[in-house]
């Protein structure tokens, strides 16, 4: 009898997004039929992860237009859905990046996105892998037209790894639902409604849960980021591998970000949509904090190669892969003999000095840590504020003045 | 052997005449040249007296600016670093303390900030990269040394002198290019 509903229930649905065709298992949503073909036309996903029930929704930049709703009824669907919540239906037919009204509204998207973003990817560690940055460089319009003041909030510290920046964040949610879904224990929701929402933990509570470090991977924006890493250097001239250690909590296979030796920080292994990479096993490679915030020795890692990295990602610019170097001519030249004068550049550059270790300090460096002080550390002014509120004055978190 | 174009001119063997082999017409002849680049117009200039003119997108030294308060522009964002082809730049990156507001304008700024001028080929991608309009090219060019390490420039070096405290040093080194954009850049 069992065996019966099983020949008879799942059935392959077919969908056409963008005039590409799939059979797709009912129950799918459209981004993942698009995301199933690939390429420009899975719809870009700000809120939706594949690995978090019941997110998605809430960005609405996965907007895709419905030009005929199913082969039963081939009305289309009178306006714009979010393709993340919908499922497809047989004989579906979806126009992502060929309709122009897709476009347009996503540009709009966009555009609302960043009405409270602040513009300091300069000084945002997330620079370089953020999806907002990436949505709005190929999504966006070139110029904001929103001349009022931005929102602003107080920097957070959440616990002793994870700091919050509410100024960045978009309101995705995939955070609570790590808090959610991942960790034991919920400790942070959103506060308050509408432009006054923000992310924070309820009685300054510091998350301790072992998974609580993967709500920085899944922040799409600068708004969680590792502390451990804070200001210790721009992604894009570290070097990313894979590696893995015997973990007991978790999975144990993570990226490491090297500058020479050094692992200044530790993340998720991420796939193409920039999600945790799935297990050959199904689940998702969520690693504890032990292995994000406390193996900073490449010793504690077994290297398994450099991660693959998009060619186009800002991350692989000057990273030369399968170079191979030209032989020192000075050997040969100088038929053994030691050259009288050799430029260490140590000797001279103060810049990378043997004597600092930045993967060895917990905080950000400060101006004493490359002034003889190779141990000195950041101390962050905002630590866990309770109930600070908006920031009606736009101060930053290390202004004195702020309350 | 067979010519490979017709351009060929076979040298002459005779001998010179008497009034080749008394050289004086031919030197002569060359003196009148020599002297008259007397009345030419000179086209050397007493350096460093006298200095030619730049270019008005004339891509000098680099300098690291700071705003009409004095403070460091310079976030330590690294997208110079990563736009230089010749891999000139580096710097380290600190958080800015309290107490420090006066002397950084953002929250991160670059502890140090290095340009190895050995490696540098003044392309300007640093200045078109900067967000924060903190890097330069100035109007001078980096000056001569005896040593390899005098071109490791240091923020000491490439920091342009403090507005309020060296008003004279800083429109100095900011140079007439800002005052007069139609013009050459050492009109002074």
């Amino acid at each position: 009898m069992a065996e019966e509903i099983k020949n008879t229930a799942p059935q392959n649905l077919k969908v056409t997004i963008d005039n590409i065709t799939i059979d797709v298992p009912a129950g799918t949503t459209i981004l993942n039929a698009a995301r199933m073909i690939g390429g420009e036309v899975a719809p870009p996903a700000m809120c939706y992860y594949t690995h978090l029930k019941d997110s998605g929704g809430k960005c609405r930049t996965c907007l895709v237009e419905v030009s005929k709703g199913s082969e039963k009824d081939p009305r289309p669907m009178p306006k714009l859905i979010a393709s993340c919540r919908t499922t497809v239906m047989d004989g579906m037919e979806v126009k992502n990046i060929t309709s122009d009204k897709v476009l347009d509204a996503r540009k709009g998207v966009v555009e609302f996105l960043l009405i409270n973003h602040p513009l300091d990817c300069p000084v945002c560690d997330q620079a370089g892998e953020c999806d907002l940055q990436d949505l709005s460089y190929e999504h966006g319009a070139v110029q904001t037209r929103y001349e009022f003041a931005r929102r602003t909030f107080e920097r957070e510290d959440i616990g002793p790894y994870i700091q919050l920046h509410m100024t960045r964040c978009i309101l995705c949610y995939r955070c609570t639902y790590v808090a959610d879904q991942l960790t034991d224990n919920r400790f942070h929701g959103i506060l308050d409604r509408g432009d006054k929402s923000e992310i924070s933990t309820y009685i300054s509570k510091a998350i301790e849960n072992d998974f609580s470090g993967s709500m920085i991977d899944v922040c799409p924006v600068g708004a969680l980021t590792d502390r451990t890493y804070r200001f210790k250097n721009r992604v894009w001239f570290l070097k990313p591998m894979d590696a893995h250690r015997d973990c007991d909590k978790c999975c144990g296979k993570v990226t490491i970000w090297n500058r020479g030796d050094e692992v200044y920080r530790v993340t998720a292994r991420k796939d193409q949509w920039g999600e945790v990479q799935t297990l050959p096993d199904g689940k998702p490679a969520w690693i504890c904090n032990t292995c994000r915030f406390e193996k900073k020795h490449t010793d504690d890692w077994v290297i398994e190669g450099a991660t693959k990295i998009d060619r186009h990602s800002v991350i692989s610019q000057g990273h030369y892969v399968g170079t191979i170097a030209a032989p020192d001519p000075l050997e040969k030249v100088l038929q053994g003999r030691k050259p009288h004068l050799l430029l260490d550049i140590h000797d001279e550059s103060e810049v990378n000095t043997p004597q600092v270790h930045l993967s060895e300090i917990e905080g950000p460096a400060v101006g004493k840590t490359f002034n003889g002080d190779p141990h000195a550390s950041g101390h962050n002014v905002t630590d866990v504020k309770i109930g600070a509120g908006p920031n009606e004055k736009g101060t930053d978190s290390t202004n004195p003045n702020t309350p | 052997m067979q010519a490979l174009t017709n351009k060929v001119e076979v040298v002459s063997r005779k001998p010179m005449t008497w009034w080749e082999r008394m050289y004086l017409p031919a030197i002569l002849k060359g003196m009148a040249i020599t002297f008259s680049h007397i009345f030419k117009k000179n086209p050397t200039i007493n350096y460093p007296e006298k200095t030619r003119p730049f270019s008005p997108v004339f891509r000098g030294l680099q300098i690291l600016n700071r705003d009409e308060e004095g403070r460091e522009k310079c976030t330590a964002c690294g997208l110079c670093a990563v736009a230089c082809p010749a891999e000139a730049i580096t710097m380290e990156a600190a958080e800015r303390q309290p107490g420090e507001e006066h002397l950084y304008k953002e929250e991160k700024y670059a502890a140090k900030y290095e340009i190895n001028m050995l490696r540098c080929i003044f392309c300007g991608f640093c200045e078109e990269a900067c967000p924060k309009d903190a890097v330069y090219l100035s109007e001078t060019f980096a000056p001569s040394n005896f040593q390899r390490k005098g071109f490791i420039y240091g923020k000491d070096d490439l920091l342009i002198p403090h507005p309020v405290n060296e008003p004279e040093a800083f429109a100095k080194a900011r140079g007439s290019r800002a005052k007069n954009p139609e013009g050459h850049g050492n009109e002074h």
